[in-house]
């Protein structure tokens, strides 16, 4: 049995969605010969600590009555710095105008020598070749299948499973608030305005929506991409972004008259990255609807690659951090 | 552009490559080629059916080297309007003056506007406009929707384009 020692560090819908994923997949991953403990949990206003393992049921309890884990006060940085293990994984929200806490979060892990797991795509947009020299002077892993598409393995898939494959070119639609706002205009054909206001009262747009119908998360996702799988040094600058305020119901019904649906596509292609309001053929695979995540791979060797799936959501998530701990597990 | 030729070859070897070499040379692009052997001319040649994009300019050449090379230029067509593009804008079309638009477009002599639908859902609303474009290849097609992409951003409509879809080098 191989001990596994990680700290949580954010414990909103993404962490405490780590925490159940562990919780219910213990026997699983005993029986894969991993023992994976959770030797701390950080949020907003302190910590647990404790280094034989934290009782994870009774941690999600207490965030869910107290709104906090915290039973001490040591902050993430003093939970990274100073207590023992192998991974942390850094699940803070992602801040896209400096990155923080996140970027500070993941330099300290990497700077413990502490591989690092993440959700959080502030500081992979910001700071991605500082992070990953940083994670492979130190002989560390940097792992972040999380951060794009949710529970749709692009990262692995291009790395490992396409190894050998130059990549041409990738589409995608990233974003499952938008493609919601999208799908349910044609099929309803409601307005924007309307079509939103059910989102939000669904959950599934925020409040304030701007960073996802104007494209930002989208673009976002795209320039990690564009780094890991590219080796771009790309930022957010550096994409042409459109989003889907403007678009009306009578649009969509003109496209599907014609047989197309019009999707928010991320793009990258010989180093131009865009994200903007695209024709899409009914019949091509980037056209999945509702909340769905979709990228199509275009490599030299396999033709078109196209994964989908769930872009968002709490255990979805988890399963992408769990194989990146996995990843780790085997690998170090 | 794209041009259809029929050669007519005589009936000994090595006539095909023949006729091909030229167009390849001058960096034409060839895309079909019908060669029936067994339908024979009265003059007792072989008509060959060959399509390919070349530059215009160098077209003349071309047939003159095919000539050269004993090679008869039976027939030469161009094939007008063989890529399409189909784009949505959404904006105050009608304030944009759309006509002055198609005219650009199909001014050009290589671009035409062949379809054209517009939704307007009430007078202060925006419209939405569905446009079919065509070219006589995917250059020009390219030059056409540069046009349209230039009218959009002066005239702030939101322009929505396919998908790339060809791809891969196959």
């Amino acid at each position: 049995m191989k001990t596994i020692k990680i700290s949580i560090i954010g414990f909103g819908a993404v962490g405490q969605g780590v925490a159940r994923s562990l919780l219910s997949k213990q026997e699983y991953l005993k029986k894969q010969g991993y023992d994976i403990r959770v030797v701390g949990i950080s949020d907003s206003k302190g910590s647990e600590i404790n280094t034989k393992g934290i009782d994870l049921e009774d941690a999600l309890n207490r965030k869910k009555q107290k709104g906090t884990v915290a039973i001490d006060t040591s902050d993430a940085l003093e939970l990274i710095r100073n207590v023992k293990h192998d991974i942390v994984v850094e699940v803070t929200p992602t801040n896209i105008g400096n990155g923080e806490p996140g970027l500070g979060n993941i330099r300290a892990a990497l700077h413990a020598g502490r591989h690092v797991v993440t959700s959080n795509k502030g500081p992979l947009a910001l700071r991605f070749t500082e992070l990953k020299e940083a994670a492979e002077d130190n002989g560390l892993h940097l792992r972040y299948e999380a951060t794009v598409g949710g529970a749709v393995p692009i990262f692995n898939l291009v790395h490992e499973a396409l190894a050998g494959n130059s990549i041409i070119g990738i589409e995608g639609i990233l974003n499952g608030t938008c493609n919601y706002i999208l799908t349910r205009m044609e099929e309803e054909r409601m307005p924007y305005e309307l079509v939103l206001k059910e989102a939000q009262e669904l959950g599934i747009a925020e409040t304030d929506p701007t960073y996802d119908v104007e494209g930002i998360d989208s673009a976002i996702k795209l320039v990690i991409i564009a780094n890991s799988i590219f080796g771009q040094n790309a930022t957010y600058g550096d994409v042409d972004v459109t989003g889907i305020t403007k678009i009306t119901p009578e649009a969509l019904e003109l496209a599907n008259k014609n047989n197309y649906v019009v999707k928010l596509v991320c793009e990258v292609r010989e180093s131009r990255l865009t994200v903007a309001p695209r024709l899409v053929p009914k019949r091509h695979p980037l056209a999945v609807g509702g909340t769905l995540n979709v990228a199509s791979i275009l490599t030299d060797l396999a033709g078109r690659i196209t994964i989908s799936g769930k872009g968002a959501g709490s255990i979805e998530t988890a399963s992408s951090i769990l194989s990146d701990i996995l990843y780790i597990a085997r690998n170090s | 552009m794209i041009i259809s030729m029929t050669l007519e070859l005589k009936d000994i070897p090595g006539q095909l490559v023949l006729a091909l070499a030229p167009i390849s040379e001058l960096h034409g692009n060839i895309m079909s080629v019908v060669h029936q052997h067994y339908e024979k001319t009265p003059r007792g040649t072989i008509p060959v059916q060959v399509t390919f994009e070349i530059e215009h300019t160098v077209l003349n050449k071309l047939i003159q080297r095919l000539e050269k090379s004993g090679v008869r230029v039976a027939r030469v067509g161009e094939e007008r309007l063989r890529s399409t593009v189909s784009v949505i804008l959404i904006g105050h079309i009608v304030h944009s003056d759309m006509g002055d638009t198609i005219d650009r477009i199909d001014s050009t002599g290589f671009a035409e506007v062949v379809d054209m639908s517009l939704s307007m859902p009430a007078i202060e609303k925006t419209s939405s406009a569905y446009l079919v474009i065509n070219a006589v290849g995917e250059k020009e097609l390219g030059m056409a929707l540069d046009i349209l992409r230039d009218v959009a951003d002066k005239k702030d409509l939101l322009m929505i384009e396919p998908i790339l879809l060809n791809s891969v080098g196959t």
